[in-house]
């Protein structure tokens, strides 16, 4: 609506090619900002996937002849507790590292669920036009007239806090995004040659679509994608803040903030480190995208 | 002008009346209302005859039909918890809520209009990586987590600032500048990326070429032409403050809508709830609209069109 006026942007054809397919990669590993955002993911990834080979202690293991150590290095803590424990002398780094679990598993499902439905929707306006495209777009719209924060904290108050219902809350209040975008490239993709010709040779839709024009949809996708993940484990973490993340015993890094909170002053590392985390992760992602966006060259 | 406007009023209808249906089937989601209203202790012929005097056995389309009816005068019906009209409440909230948010706003603008006009006249120096680096941090750091360091930094170790809710101009300081740092990221960057974009033109060339001194150039010729979309995203982003202020206002214990709302939803106090989500939604369409009128001003090529 607002952006009416806006040109549309022009999608970066790709060739089928082997070769163009190592030149992003050569490209990313050029870039010395998608290097680190790229070493910073994969940290995230095996922190998550290998969470209980690590030999931590228990995560929910509380303990209260234990509580408020410090880190390791600082006087009093031991190397038992690296990062120290919290107000009930559960282990600091174990809670963090299981916590990278589900943050990784709501915000990663929740992009991909969001970029399904988005692609679809945005193709089929792109594609068909007319009422189809007037309607998806309308539904756009009137979604982000929405405060979507506070509705998906009333909605997932309402149908319980379960990591399911999570992805399924935010794929709703994040699918707009991909519909806008793969909308306007489609509409222009329409027009080329090789979709119009496909058109005639008499392609059913769904192949023009498929074969002629997702793929040169693609590279954009990946770029909101990772951006999306990256806004994902933060709208994660706010909510978990709030009380209304995966419910305790389960660690989450935004309810070890909200308990932390109340002993900052006497316990600072209870919160510093979740919050790093949460900081780290979503910088190693937003670099990584930064440095996506600049290799498939589109404007977000 | 008038015909676009009239288009802009009638969408702006279509969003709050899917906005009333959301918020309508919220409730409905809970299950049986009558029976999360009523105490406890209330017997099955008790919870009956609240559910037949509410109307909730009626259709569901009439029961909609009187939602909107009242929705429209203003009911949302009384807050189960402070038994009182949740419209009065929701806007007794709304000032705290607006003023953190053009606070926040003002604040993030001022900053991050000329930074973004420095950072593109200054591509590739140490000054444009800068930009760039607190932009990526800025648009990374959770605003909670940011709003909890403050307050032990400045508010409870140097004791610089109030640590929580409203009074005085100090109280609004560390609210409106966690709110702000993530504004400031999004809006600098786009300042900047278009600012490089109209750099390369012709006009600017010209300008150039006459010798007039480069912060002319950069103001007069370059900045007046990045308007629209800089209006845009300012606009989309009070909107989304607007919704999202929850997180910080609840750190802060800063007693706006968002905060009061969350309460609602711990307490399944949906009147207050379902007036709250109302009153968002037309604040931002009614942002929304402003965005598009502002157009017409900016840009003389639009109200031709108009």
């Amino acid at each position: 609506m607002s952006l009416d006026t806006a040109p549309a942007p022009q999608p970066t054809l790709v060739g089928r090619s082997g070769r163009d397919r190592w030149r992003s990669l050569r490209l990313l590993a050029r870039n010395p900002q998608g290097i680190i955002g790229l070493v910073l993911v994969v940290l995230v990834v095996i922190t998550a996937v290998g969470a209980p080979y690590f030999g931590l202690p228990s995560p929910t293991k509380q303990s209260l002849l234990e509580t408020f150590m410090p880190p390791m290095w600082a006087e009093g803590g031991s190397d038992a507790h690296v990062l120290g424990t919290d107000h009930l002398g559960r282990d600091v780094l174990s809670r963090i590292v299981y916590g990278t679990r589900i943050s990784v598993m709501v915000a990663l499902g929740a992009a991909i669920a969001a970029a399904i439905f988005g692609v679809i929707m945005g193709v089929m306006a792109g594609y068909y036009g007319g009422r189809v495209d007037t309607f998806i777009m309308r539904v756009v719209d009137v979604q982000l007239a929405f405060p979507l924060l506070l509705l998906s904290l009333a909605v997932i108050a309402v149908l319980g806090p379960s990591i399911t219902n999570l992805i399924i809350v935010m794929a709703i209040t994040s699918w707009v995004t991909y519909a806008r975008l793969v909308r306007g490239l489609s509409l222009s993709l329409r027009q080329r040659e090789f979709v119009q010709a496909s058109i005639a040779l008499g392609a059913t839709d769904w192949r023009t679509i498929f074969r002629h024009m997702l793929p040169n949809v693609y590279p954009t996708i990946v770029a909101i994608f990772t951006f999306e993940v990256a806004r994902n484990l933060l709208i994660e973490a706010a909510l978990s803040f709030l009380g209304l993340g995966v419910q305790p015993p389960t660690p989450t890094w935004g309810r070890m903030l909200a308990d932390g909170r109340n002993y900052m002053m006497i316990a600072q590392w209870v919160i510093t480190y979740p919050g790093m985390a949460i900081m780290l992760s979503v910088l190693g992602i937003n670099m990584l995208g930064d440095a996506i966006r600049d290799i498939v060259d589109v404007k977000l | 002008m008038l015909q676009v406007i009239s288009r802009r009023l009638m969408f702006g209808f279509i969003a709050v009346v899917a906005a009333s249906m959301v918020v309508f089937v919220l409730t409905r989601l809970s299950g049986d209302p009558a029976v999360l209203m009523m105490p406890v202790d209330a017997t099955i012929m008790e919870i009956d005859a609240f559910r037949e005097r509410m109307g909730w056995n009626d259709p569901w389309v009439v029961q909609y039909g009187r939602f909107v009816w009242s929705a429209l005068q203003g009911d949302f019906g009384t807050s189960l918890r402070h038994s009182q009209p949740a419209f009065a409440m929701v806007m007794d909230h709304m000032p705290a809520t607006l003023q953190l948010a053009f606070t926040a706003m003002l604040f993030a603008i001022v900053v991050s209009v000329p930074l973004g006009i420095i950072t593109a006249a200054r591509r590739g120096t140490w000054i444009d990586g800068l930009g760039q680096l607190f932009a990526t941090f800025g648009q990374s750091v959770p605003n909670f987590w940011l709003a909890i360091m403050l307050i032990a930094f400045l508010a409870v170790e140097h004791r610089l600032l109030p640590v929580a809710g409203r009074g005085t101009v100090l109280h609004l300081v560390l609210p409106s500048l966690t709110i702000a740092v993530g504004v400031i990221a999004i809006v600098m960057r786009l300042t900047r990326t278009s600012m490089l974009e109209v750099i390369t033109e012709d006009y600017i060339r010209t300008a150039r070429g006459k010798g007039l001194p480069e912060w002319r150039i950069l103001i007069k010729h370059a900045a007046r032409n990045i308007m629209i979309p800089v209006v845009t995203i300012i606009g989309l982003r009070f909107g989304y403050i607007l919704g999202s202020a929850v997180v910080v206002e609840t750190v802060f214990a800063w007693p706006g809508v968002g905060y009061f709302t969350l309460q609602a939803i711990r307490n399944a106090d949906y009147p207050i709830v379902q007036a709250a989500v109302f009153v968002l939604a037309v604040c931002i369409i009614l942002i929304n609209l402003l965005v598009d009128l502002l157009y017409a001003a900016l840009d003389p090529r639009i109200r031709m069109e108009l």
